[in-house]
């Protein structure tokens, strides 16, 4: 069972060849024996599973049933679940069970998906591999001595071996497709808006977007079906109806012209992620799209000016942790200052910290016209590459990141050289347009990620050319060997 | 731009983040390497351009003028570290 | 040495929205404390803001009002600071691009004329919540009911040049609030707080000097003591050889000084950037006329169509116009008086004031409705009761007697008019005083006086005076 795809599963529920609380357990007796491995559940929320699993079963029995009923997910521990410790992996909300539930939990669960857990991730969403979460790091799959990737590591991970058969994860500079490159998954991070923020803690507000991490491209359209859409809580959530992205899955490729920026494919990409690319990409020529060279000029600019605007966004957003109202707070504080400067000392982490630091130095007096406003500026010329680019190609391709995945500890040491893994992630959140990865081969045993950029809302096309490929390859279906 | 430990101090503190006296050094290493690393944007003529806040072009939506939350006080507290006859207590603060 | 004070006005008003700028929580005075702070007013992880049309609205009628600009295109910034009243460890605000830029007012203080006062600007933003620092052992309680209410903070250019300005200015503001029923004007509940900036310099000097803030005066006669002593202060220190310390300071009502606020931030780096949770803020031409069409009669306005309408003086007119209630109340009287502009105006300034003031009530509050009150001047010019007994019958419509008519009657307080009447009483009076008769006829005019107030005594002051005089006249001058 846990081999299948969103819609084997749910095929097979709306058959009867097995029933929800079946998959759920499934599901649940997987996660407790094979996560002791990976790290990848931070909380398991058995009781109500089964309960949603069973809800579920008596949907499917009365024929109400949509493309997600009875299906079981793992979400993101950054999106607020009501009564369920939401931690965002941190200590400084360890004890927080979120009184209120995110949009994005609300509408899967009206969907009638099933949440199994909450996943492990980079603390308060700020890494690159996992390995910043206060409860330990995440483990890829394919070497459990490797990471994953991040922020949503534990969702990528758990993923890949296959204890759920989706999971949800969020994107700021690569989150979401960073973590399914490097697991040998199918991610997609949608169009800055497309996705309700309301419920999901904050990192840098301009730059989040939440979206599903799954084996398929057909799984993910499901996924962000249910996810998507206008929700009055969010301003900067758009007000424009949902495509029907199954829908369009199937249409052909001929025509379609993808653009591949030189810059992506220079110095710093491992030669042989960059060989499975271009293989890659050859599929996508057989299917009849048409392949040109394209050039993002302002690409090396993308990520100083993201840790700048980044760090400054989340700088603002995590001073409402303060031991005051939720969240950790420092025994017996002596005064106010006291109470502050520990509950937030001892409730964050050193890369929280750095990236709080930064982000309060280049908004002090003195230096915000230098750093932010200038970031803000580079972040003008990015997007107009972008859109620049699309006037001549449909798609824009190349690798997710520069290298596979890296072995623990490997970085940790050094946050420049880890920050330069989202090199080719980065960009896009900067512009906000949508971004997907999809397994495109494995280089010496681990997974390599092929990335797609499309246009603002353009989702549907970006579905449509992944799923296209996988019907002609077969990257998306190999399992880890440990997890099979 | 280099930042010493009298700078980290100083960061810290406008941030409320308590930082330990060994880990200065650390930090004051790390964030110049950060800061070293992102003085790339100067080199770049911005002239006229127009800092982007937002990915899109859109206006701020506005919100008719209603009462819809009711009293969650209870829930709310549950969940607070130090709370008395309703408040939220901390350390007494001086006017 | 002569000094000149040089002083800004910061004030924040409260809109009278239902609800709050960024969230759906009521904004409603005096609940039990955390009743009304939902997620959003929390700052609890994950929660968003989304702006009150209605905040907007008000905004935009000041800034009309005021003459001023109102923004097509304004932005949210965030400042950034910790305190425990505000739960996001930022105060949503708007910083560079406010939704109201240059404007002015006009205002009077006595001996001085007309003075227009700048107003630079007027921008939306959040108020925080409430410390309560007794009851608790050590510790301090905060209610957040408060935070997320939308506040207009209004900054005048410093324009003003003694406290009395600032009064002046202040009230201006006050009234111009009330009057667009964007502001409730409270200011014992808080809703219009005032913060003074305040130098001198020596006269004829361009440069301004070495300013301090005073903060948190909640009422007109504060802000000119607050003001006063600043400014003595200040000239004191620099007389002395000394130099300013720019600085934020209280005002100690019951010590009536200003002292050095404890600060709460030692740098106050508050790092504006702009709000990423929020769009800009764009208005069209329609929003603005809208709003521009439903704008009240503004007070100078009113002001001057009073004088007009009603022949006031400059004086009188502003006195009825300082509030709108004052101004309704007036017109109504008028309306219910057959149209008596002048003898309404006397008396709602008159009678009507100073009873209103000995019993500290409210215009809102009079016992005295303009109908009834209209309904006794018509019988004062209709002849029914002279002026004088007026002041009897109202005293008795206060007292909840009833209307003028039904007081007139019941006391027999009609006035005589009819000559054959008062004839006769005169007769009497001058029967009852031959040696005053004779002082008078022999050239004692001041014995007149006399005479009419005999016979006021002897009709219990309901003689007509006009009638009185007149066959006075006649009689004692055959």
């Amino acid at each position: 069972m846990h081999q299948k795809t969103i819609a084997e599963l749910a095929a097979g529920l709306r058959a009867g060849d097995f029933s929800s609380e079946e998959l759920t357990r499934h599901l649940l007796d997987r996660i407790s024996g094979l996560d002791g491995k990976l790290n990848s559940v931070i909380t398991l929320t058995e009781q109500q599973a089964l309960a949603a699993a069973r809800a579920a079963d008596r949907r499917l029995q009365e024929g109400d049933a949509g493309p997600l009923t009875g299906i079981p997910f793992l979400h993101k521990d950054i999106f607020c679940t009501r009564g369920v410790r939401t931690s965002c992996g941190s200590r400084m909300l360890d004890n927080f069970e979120a009184p209120y539930d995110a949009t994005v939990t609300e509408k899967l669960a009206a969907a009638g998906a099933v949440m199994l857990g909450k996943t492990n991730m980079d603390e308060f969403a700020m890494g690159s591999s996992n390995e910043t979460s206060f409860y330990g790091p995440v483990k890829n799959p394919w070497d459990l001595e490797r990471v994953p990737g991040g922020s949503s590591g534990g969702s990528a991970s758990a993923v890949a071996a296959r204890l759920a058969p989706a999971a949800t994860g969020t994107d700021t500079g690569g989150s979401i497709r960073q973590p399914a490159a490097l697991c040998g998954i199918t991610g997609i991070k949608p169009t800055y808006g497309r996705v309700s923020r309301w419920g999901m803690i904050a990192f840098a507000s301009s730059l989040d977007q939440a979206g599903p991490m799954t084996r398929t491209a057909e799984d993910a359209a499901l996924m962000l079906a249910a996810m998507a859409g206008f929700d009055e809580r969010d301003s900067t959530c758009i007000d424009r109806p949902v495509d029907d992205y199954s829908a369009s899955l199937g249409s052909a490729l001929n025509g379609l012209k993808i653009g591949l920026p030189k810059e992506y494919f220079g110095e710093g990409l491992d030669a042989s992620v960059g060989a499975a690319v271009e293989a890659a990409i050859d599929e996508f020529r057989k299917l009849g799209a048409e392949v040109k060279g394209i050039s993002l000029p302002n690409t090396s600019l993308a990520v100083p000016a993201y840790y700048v605007v980044a760090p400054a966004e989340c700088s603002s957003n995590l001073s409402r942790f303060d031991g005051v109202r939720f969240g950790y707070r420092c025994e017996n504080p002596k005064d106010l200052e006291d109470l502050y400067v520990r509950s937030r000392g001892e409730g964050f982490g050193a890369e929280v910290k750095r990236r709080i630091m930064v982000g309060t130095y280049a908004l002090s007096a003195g230096y915000y016209d230098a750093y932010y406003l200038k970031a803000q500026q580079v972040r003008q010329l990015i997007r107009d590459d972008f859109v620049k680019a699309f006037e001549d190609v449909d798609v824009i391709m190349g690798p997710t990141s520069p290298t596979p995945a890296f072995r623990l500890g490997e970085k940790a040491d050094d946050p420049v050289t880890m920050y330069l893994s989202d090199i080719y992630t980065i960009a896009v959140n900067l512009a906000g347009l949508p971004g997907m990865s999809i397994p495109a081969g494995f280089v010496d045993g681990l997974p390599v990620g092929l990335q797609l950029i499309g246009n603002y809302f353009d989702e549907s096309r970006l579905l449509n050319a992944a799923h296209q490929y996988q019907q002609v390859t077969d990257w998306h279906t190999r399992v880890p060997e440990e997890f099979k | 731009m280099a930042l010493d430990t009298e700078a980290v101090s100083k960061i810290a503190y406008l941030a409320r983040l308590g930082v330990d006296e060994s880990e200065y050094d650390t930090y004051a290493r790390n964030l110049s390497d950060i800061l070293a690393f992102v003085e790339q944007l100067n080199a770049v003529d911005t002239e006229g351009v127009l800092p982007l806040a937002h990915p899109l072009d859109e206006k701020q939506r506005l919100r008719e003028d209603k009462v819809t939350e009711a009293d969650q006080r209870e829930l709310f507290q549950k969940i607070a570290p130090r709370t008395e006859a309703g408040l939220y207590l901390v350390p007494k603060v001086i006017e | 040495m002569e000094w000149e004070a040089v002083i800004g006005l910061e004030i924040h008003a409260q809109l009278a929205t239902r609800s709050k700028i960024f969230s759906g929580a009521s904004t409603a005075y005096g609940a039990e404390p955390n009743t009304q702070a939902c997620a959003v007013d929390l700052g609890l992880p994950g929660v968003l803001p989304v702006l009150n049309a209605e905040a907007v609205r008000m905004a935009a009628k000041f800034g009309l009002a005021t003459h001023a600009t109102v923004a097509k295109r304004s932005v949210f910034a965030r400042k950034n600071y910790f305190y425990p009243d505000l739960p996001k460890g930022y105060q949503i605000s708007q910083y560079e691009l406010p939704i109201v830029l240059s404007g002015y007012i006009d205002i009077d203080v006595d001996d001085e004329g007309s003075k227009r006062i700048g107003i630079t600007r007027a921008h939306l933003e959040e108020d925080a919540g409430k410390s309560l620092h007794e009851d608790f052992h050590g510790e301090t309680g905060i209610d957040l009911n408060r935070a997320g209410t939308p506040l207009l903070e209004i900054v005048s250019e410093p324009d003003l040049r003694s406290a009395k300005e600032a009064v002046a200015y202040m009230k201006k503001i006050h009234a111009l609030v009330r009057y667009l029923e964007i502001c409730d004007g409270n200011m014992q509940e808080g809703s219009f707080r005032c913060d003074a900036n305040i130098s001198v310099r020596p006269r004829g000097q361009e440069a301004f000097g070495t300013r301090t803030e005073v903060k948190n005066i909640n009422s007109f006669r504060f802000v000119e003591r607050a003001i006063n002593y600043e400014i003595e202060r200040q000239i004191d220190i620099l007389e002395g050889g000394g130099e300013i310390v720019q600085e934020t300071r209280l005002y100690d009502a019951d010590k009536n000084e200003t002292r050095p606020m404890r600060s709460k931030e030692e740098a106050n780096d508050y790092r504006y950037f702009p709000d990423p949770d929020l769009l800009p803020l764009e208005l069209d031409d329609a929003f603005i006329e809208d709003v521009r069409a439903s704008l009240p009669e503004l007070p100078d306005a009113k002001r001057d169509r009073f004088m007009e309408q009603y022949g006031l003086s400059h004086y009188d007119a502003g006195v009825l116009t300082a509030s709108r209630e004052l101004a309704v109340y007036f017109e109504a009287t008028v309306e219910a008086s057959g149209g008596e502009g002048k003898l309404s105006a006397n008396w709602v300034m008159g009678e009507l004031s100073g009873l209103l003031n000995k019993e500290g009530k409210d215009i809102t509050e009079s016992p005295v409705t303009p109908d009834q009150l209209g309904g006794m001047l018509k019988r004062i010019q209709d002849g029914t009761i002279s002026g004088k007994i007026a002041k009897q019958v109202f005293e008795a419509i206060w007292n909840g007697e009833g209307d003028a008519d039904a007081v007139i009657e019941k006391k027999g307080l009609k006035q005589i008019t009819d000559p054959a009447a008062i004839e006769k009483i005169i007769n009497e009076v001058l029967d009852k005083n031959p040696r005053q008769v004779e002082q008078y006829r022999g050239g004692q005019e001041k014995l007149f006086g006399f005479f009419v107030g005999q016979v006021m005594k002897a009709t219990q002051g309901k003689a007509n005076p006009g009638e009185v005089n007149k066959l006075l006249k006649k009689l004692l001058n055959p």
